[in-house]
């Protein structure tokens, strides 16, 4: 009896450092958001460091995200055109490749593309400067080291992701374009033309842009601070990086959820 | 890597990211209209009911596009929509071409149709067109029905089991 009491105590014990650990990591990555953005005003007056860290994880990125953009819209329009036809509607394939890419699928799988690509990349790099204590040697040397290393990142990540999902949507739509109009051949301009009436330039397209600023901002602070975050040790870094990106799909996709049931509640 | 060609990519990737930003408020999200170059004529044709027609949709003619839809607008005096058609210029159509507003299948989009007449006189720039035939509205050719079902139902004749939809709608 004195057991099982025990066991279940111990139980308990477990949930409760579980939850305290998360919140106690959810407050450190507060406080590292906040030292982070004070930080950056040296990063903003050197603007060399900055445009290293966006070939870094703009450009470097751009190929992939282009890519899928394509072959996604591609498959949007494909499949799309599967049920439309049983309607007769297929004239409203630009509605919906349109539609889907601007408002969820462009941010989102551009996000997620972005957090394995480059969110992984900026953790290990940092984790690894934490590992070789680069960054002790920084402090040492009265150069502080979320100034000097995370900032850059960080404002990279912030400044590259809603372009990319913004690149990722139009490349979706052209490829859209390419199977609707030039493959199965619907009217063009009925493509165009039902799009345009359909889509908001505010309702639609800068809610998807502020989707992809909230989704950038979250991603780029969880890939600096695990990086940052990391046990200094090979092992460490290797479980920092493959947190980075768990943690960075559940985000997008959570926030994802509470940002559309917001932005799009009167359409549902 | 080299600092210049680190600030080219760099440079490329900002400007294409803001030119695709730009791509999608302004052609997608038609932010503002964008004119395609000019290239034929344009005519006008009044219709009492557009029903969903809407601009740049197709004009066709024996089922060949022809042409698109310019701009609709309601005359305020005589409350017509006064649609305005593009036609390119290798398309000409004699005076008493009839316009109709025709669906293509029963839920898609609606597109302007141009039947020919007899008039050896062509359509010329910004003229209009005489004859024209509106949208069929699905809501008012149901209604009709409905209307005509019940007044037979009251009638006293034979309603051919059609009467539960009668009854739903007498007065």
């Amino acid at each position: 009896m004195n057991g099982f009491v025990t066991g279940v105590a111990n139980w308990f014990i477990g949930i409760g450092e579980a939850t305290r650990g998360g919140i106690t990591r959810l407050g450190f990555a507060t406080r590292f958001l906040l030292a982070v953005i004070r930080a950056s005003g040296s990063t903003f007056l050197r603007p060399r460091l900055l445009i290293k860290e966006l070939y870094h994880a703009g450009v470097l990125s751009l190929i992939i995200v282009l890519m899928s953009g394509l072959f996604i819209g591609m498959v949007l329009a494909l499949q799309g055109y599967e049920t439309l036809v049983r309607f007769g509607a297929t004239e409203a394939m630009g509605v919906l490749v349109a539609l889907s890419l601007v408002r969820e699928l462009g941010p989102v799988v551009a996000g997620l593309l972005f957090a394995s690509r480059a969110g992984s990349a900026i953790t290990a790099e940092i984790g690894l400067m934490k590992t070789t204590e680069q960054l002790a040697a920084m402090e040492v040397m009265a150069v502080d080291p979320v100034a000097r290393v995370v900032a850059p990142r960080f404002w990279a990540g912030v400044i590259s992701l809603p372009l990319l999902a913004a690149l990722f949507s139009t490349l979706g739509i052209y490829g859209g374009y390419l199977v609707g109009v030039k493959l199965i051949g619907i009217d063009g301009g009925a493509f165009w033309g039902q799009m345009q009436a359909a889509v908001d330039w505010r309702y639609d397209v800068l809610n998807g842009v502020i989707k992809s600023i909230v989704f950038a901002v979250a991603v780029s602070l969880i890939a600096v601070f695990e990086g940052y975050d990391a046990t200094p040790t090979a092992e460490g870094v290797s479980a920092a990086t493959t947190r980075t990106v768990v943690t960075s799909a559940l985000v997008i996709l959570a926030l994802d959820f509470v940002l559309t049931v917001f932005m799009f509640r009167g359409s549902i | 890597m080299n600092k210049r060609t680190v600030d080219l990519w760099v440079g490329i990737f900002v400007a294409i990211g803001i030119a695709a930003l730009f791509f999608l408020a302004l052609k997608v999200g038609n932010l503002l209209n964008f004119k395609e170059e000019k290239n034929g004529y344009e005519v006008m044709v009044r219709f009492d009911n557009i029903g969903n027609l809407k601009a740049r949709a197709p004009v066709k003619s024996a089922g060949v596009v022809v042409g698109r839809v310019e701009r609709i607008r309601l005359d305020p005096k005589t409350y017509e929509a006064t649609v305005r058609i593009h036609l390119e210029k290798n398309f000409q159509f004699p005076k008493d071409t009839i316009a109709t507003i025709f669906t293509s299948g029963l839920l898609g989009e609606q597109f302007v149709g141009l039947e020919a007449g007899g008039d050896s006189v062509m359509l010329q720039d910004e003229e209009w067109i005489k004859k024209s035939q509106s949208a069929i509205q699905i809501e008012k050719l149901i209604s009709q029905f409905l209307f005509n079902q019940a007044q037979s139902g009251s009638n006293g004749a034979p309603a051919n089991g059609n009467a539960p939809a009668a009854a739903g709608v007498k007065p």
